[in-house]
């Protein structure tokens, strides 16, 4: 069991996110943007992001710079949840010091291997 | 399998879509409007761009193909490399109308896309010069037959800063040893010449390289797939190690699922699991009844609320252990506090399903701009009040009405640019939407500076159409009055705007239903003003308590003008039975409750009882009622749930003393007191 923190504006994502998370006995909170996620990551030891690219307020690349920045989150595992349409984020998530990425549309099994692979 | 069923997210999904496109119509219509604020693209952009991810995630493919060509589109706008013009911004509205049809369509469990939709579609295609058959998949190659493979010398040659992006070595390790079947680090080495000394080590940088060796038949791709986050950080070269061929081998090579089949397969069964699944909770979520978004303040003034009533039940319950006549005080005490609590409650609960009337004003931009560009007229709408809030499902239920008031304010309101310039006004006409609290009710007014209500025009069609004999005699408001008449409408000609088969007649009697009102204002030449009043909430009504024989009737408050006791001598007989009083300088139909509802024992002698005046459907009558019992708020219940239908009844209610009173329905009663004069 883990604590997780999922990022996502889409109520429904993040939903499912969490949901199939917890379901696999982790420790979830939730975010809405980046702002958010940034000073729920601050508030608590998380030992994993999961973080949307596109945001209001601020977008999970600008999260994941931030949260590097942090060294309570150095070395921490950070996924970028993108879509196949747009490989430049997966670049851009990596360059700003992303772990990974899970492309989108999964499903709960995709992202519970993926997450399990970080995880270990 | 997944052991999450997806079916429970549909609901949320379709709820944020819904918001999505609002929110993504009201930033085109922005742009439209000339502004170049950036956020309202990427406003746009990301509304498209959730649609997307969540469709495809759930399994509403046809809504995600169409999402997916218009996200290109606008990541063009976005980029820079396409300028947004009227073409384009027209083609995204009407993308946004197709997508609401196709969530809707979704969420019934019927097939999204339609001739319609693809349409639109393919026309966004053509302008991202996308291949337009997109329906069709590429068909996958069949893989080509794969030499057994031994195993792989893999070296590993991380850049310094892996560590930094999270990702352990040993957990990549461990993944490679998963593929196959044997896996050993053959070799540890400094990345550098030599490794620096102890106290020149950067425990935050990697300083070493492997060379490992996987064994067993593990296809390139797979171990790419382990290292496919590492691009960029690191140099991993792959050597294969050949096996010794035989036949057995190579024949046994088609019974395992390549790698390249293995995800496929995988992909295909998540999609028929989902797809599978969405009709069952479009069955669930018809039935349902909707649900709403309610904010945590409001939960928790809710739950404070009940942690006073249980300490104001404790306080009570402890007093009726061992009650003693002194106290009496303390127990009034408990039960004025237990009042206000339930009354505190009460309130909450409501707030619940209040919401701002915002939801119910932000389709009328949209509106406006399409009735602008077909009539040709020039329009500024105002909104004002769009947080004020009422009952869900009296939002639900007004917006037709507001739509259609709206409609025939641009459309016989206002003048056209020419009429208004030659009027001395500003072409430019206006329309306001105002919303505010008063009293127990809600306001709704829906104002135009056009040429206001043509006395004349009005007063001839009504004599033309037997709604009155002559105008003469009547007052503005009275023959305003007039166009809420079954069949009545005072265009020209119908245009394919406010004739719809709508009339003001069905405004009325739709914000009757819901317990309210509607009137006109209009000055010749300045405009109109329509202005509605309906209750925050249907589940509660303020009422006027009266008994009519032995029984109570409950006269709903906002309909009620003011109650009077007359005298014989004020009651005129008509000829056929009907009765009407002086009022104000006005005869009105006097309405006797024991007639209509048929109750024995009622007072009969004009002087002995009270007359409640009151407002329905444009018209005031005189209910007859032996007394007043006094001002009460009553909990609505169905008579239809638990009996049937009564002409005149709106439904009933549990007074304090545990007997029913019906809740009188004013238009109604007004319906079946006209009824009855006709047929007398």
């Amino acid at each position: 069991m883990a604590k997780i923190l999922a990022v996502d504006d889409s109520a429904s994502m993040r939903s499912m996110v969490a949901f199939t998370l917890r379901g696999a006995g982790h420790d979830v909170a939730e975010a809405e943007n980046g702002q958010h996620a940034l000073d729920t990551a601050k508030a608590g030891a998380f030992q994993l992001v999961l973080a949307d690219v596109n945001m209001p307020v601020m977008d999970g690349i600008t999260l994941v710079r931030e949260l590097r920045a942090l060294p309570a989150y150095a070395g921490v595992p950070i996924l970028i949840l993108t879509t196949e349409s747009h490989a430049d984020k997966k670049m851009e998530g990596k360059q700003a010091g992303a772990t990974g990425w899970l492309v989108k549309p999964f499903d709960p099994d995709q992202l519970l291997a993926t997450v399990n692979r970080v995880l270990g | 399998m997944s052991a999450v069923d997806l079916a429970q997210f549909h609901q949320v999904f379709f709820e944020e879509s819904l918001e999505g496109l609002q929110a993504m119509e009201s930033a085109l219509l922005e742009l439209d409007s000339g502004s170049d604020d950036p956020e309202l693209v990427h406003t746009i952009f990301r509304a498209a761009h959730s649609i997307k991810g969540g469709s495809s995630t759930f399994g509403f493919s046809d809504v995600a193909a169409f999402t997916h060509v218009a996200e290109s589109l606008l990541e063009e706008v976005r980029s820079g490399r396409r300028a947004v013009d009227a073409q384009i911004t027209d083609l995204l509205l009407r993308s946004v109308d197709c997508l609401r049809l196709m969530l809707a369509r979704s969420r019934d469990g019927e097939p999204a896309a339609d001739a319609e939709s693809e349409e639109i579609r393919q026309a966004l295609a053509v302008l991202v010069g996308q291949d337009t058959g997109g329906a069709a998949k590429p068909a996958k190659a069949a893989a080509p037959a794969v030499p057994a493979i031994a195993g792989w010398h893999i070296d590993f040659k991380p850049l310094p800063h892996l560590f930094k992006t999270g990702n352990d070595p040993v957990r990549l390790f461990r993944e490679l040893a998963s593929l196959g079947e044997a896996f050993k680090v053959e070799q540890v080495f400094p990345l550098d010449d030599a490794l620096p000394s102890l106290d020149a080590c950067d425990p935050t940088q990697c300083h070493l390289g492997w060379k490992l060796r996987l064994d067993g038949d593990v296809a390139r791709k797979q171990i790419d797939a382990v290292f496919d986050w590492l691009d960029g950080d690191a140099e991993i070269t792959l050597t294969e190690i050949k096996a010794e061929t035989t036949p057995e081998s190579a024949s046994s090579e088609p019974a395992k699922p390549s790698a390249d089949t293995a995800p496929t397969a995988k992909d295909a069964a998540g999609e028929q699991g989902s797809g599978a699944a969405a009709p069952r909770s479009a069955g669930a979520s018809s039935g349902d009844g909707g649900s709403i978004r309610v904010s945590i303040p409001k939960i928790d003034a809710l739950i404070n609320m009940v942690g006073e009533l249980v300490i104001t039940q404790s306080m009570l319950s402890e007093m009726g252990e061992r009650f003693e006549d002194a106290a009496f005080e303390k127990l009034r005490d408990g039960l004025s506090q237990l009042e206000r609590n339930t009354r505190e409650l009460q309130e909450s609960v409501m707030s619940i399903r209040m919401l701002p009337i915002g939801a119910a004003f932000n389709r009328f931009p949209r509106l406006v701009r399409d009735l602008e560009r077909k009539l040709g007229k020039r329009v500024n709408l105002e909104m004002h009040g769009e947080h004020t809030e009422l009952d869900k499902t009296v939002m639900e239920k007004i917006g037709d009405p507001l739509v259609h008031l709206v409609r025939n304010a641009i459309d016989h309101g206002l003048e056209s640019p020419e009429e208004r310039k030659a009027a001395g006004k500003h072409e430019v006409g206006t329309i306001s939407l105002n919303a505010y609290h008063e009293g127990g009710n809600i306001v709704v007014e829906v104002k135009d500076d056009g040429k206001g209500l043509n006395r004349d025009a009005i007063a001839s069609k009504a004599v033309e159409r037997g709604l009155i004999r002559s105008a003469q005699g009547l007052s503005d408001d009275e023959v305003a009055e007039l166009i809420f008449q079954p069949g009545f409408s005072t265009a020209a000609q119908t245009t394919d705007l406010s004739g719809r088969g709508v009339g003001m007649d069905v405004v009325r009697r739709n914000v009757n239903d819901l317990g309210g009102s509607v009137r006109v204002r209009s000055v010749h030449g300045e405009g109109s003003t329509f202005t509605i009043v309906l209750p925050l909430t249907l589940a509660i009504i303020d009422g006027l308590a009266t008994a009519v024989g032995g029984e109570r009737y409950i006269v709903p408050l906002t309909s009620i003008v003011e109650s009077m006791q007359l005298k014989a001598t004020d009651v005129r007989q008509l000829a056929g039975g009907g009765e009407l009083f002086r009022f104000r300088d006005n005869y009105m139909p006097l309405v006797r409750l024991h007639k209509v509802f048929e109750c024995e024992h009622a007072v009969t002698e004009v002087e002995k009882g009270i007359v409640v005046v009151v407002e329905g459907e444009g018209r005031q009558v005189g209910l007859f009622a032996d007394e007043l019992l006094g001002q009460q708020q009553a909990v609505v219940k169905s008579l239809e749930a638990h009996y049937r239908r009564i002409e005149g009844i709106s439904g009933a209610t549990i007074l304090g003393d545990g007997s029913v009173a019906l809740i009188v329905d004013i238009t109604g009663v007004v319906r079946v007191s006209q009824q009855a004069h006709k047929a007398a």
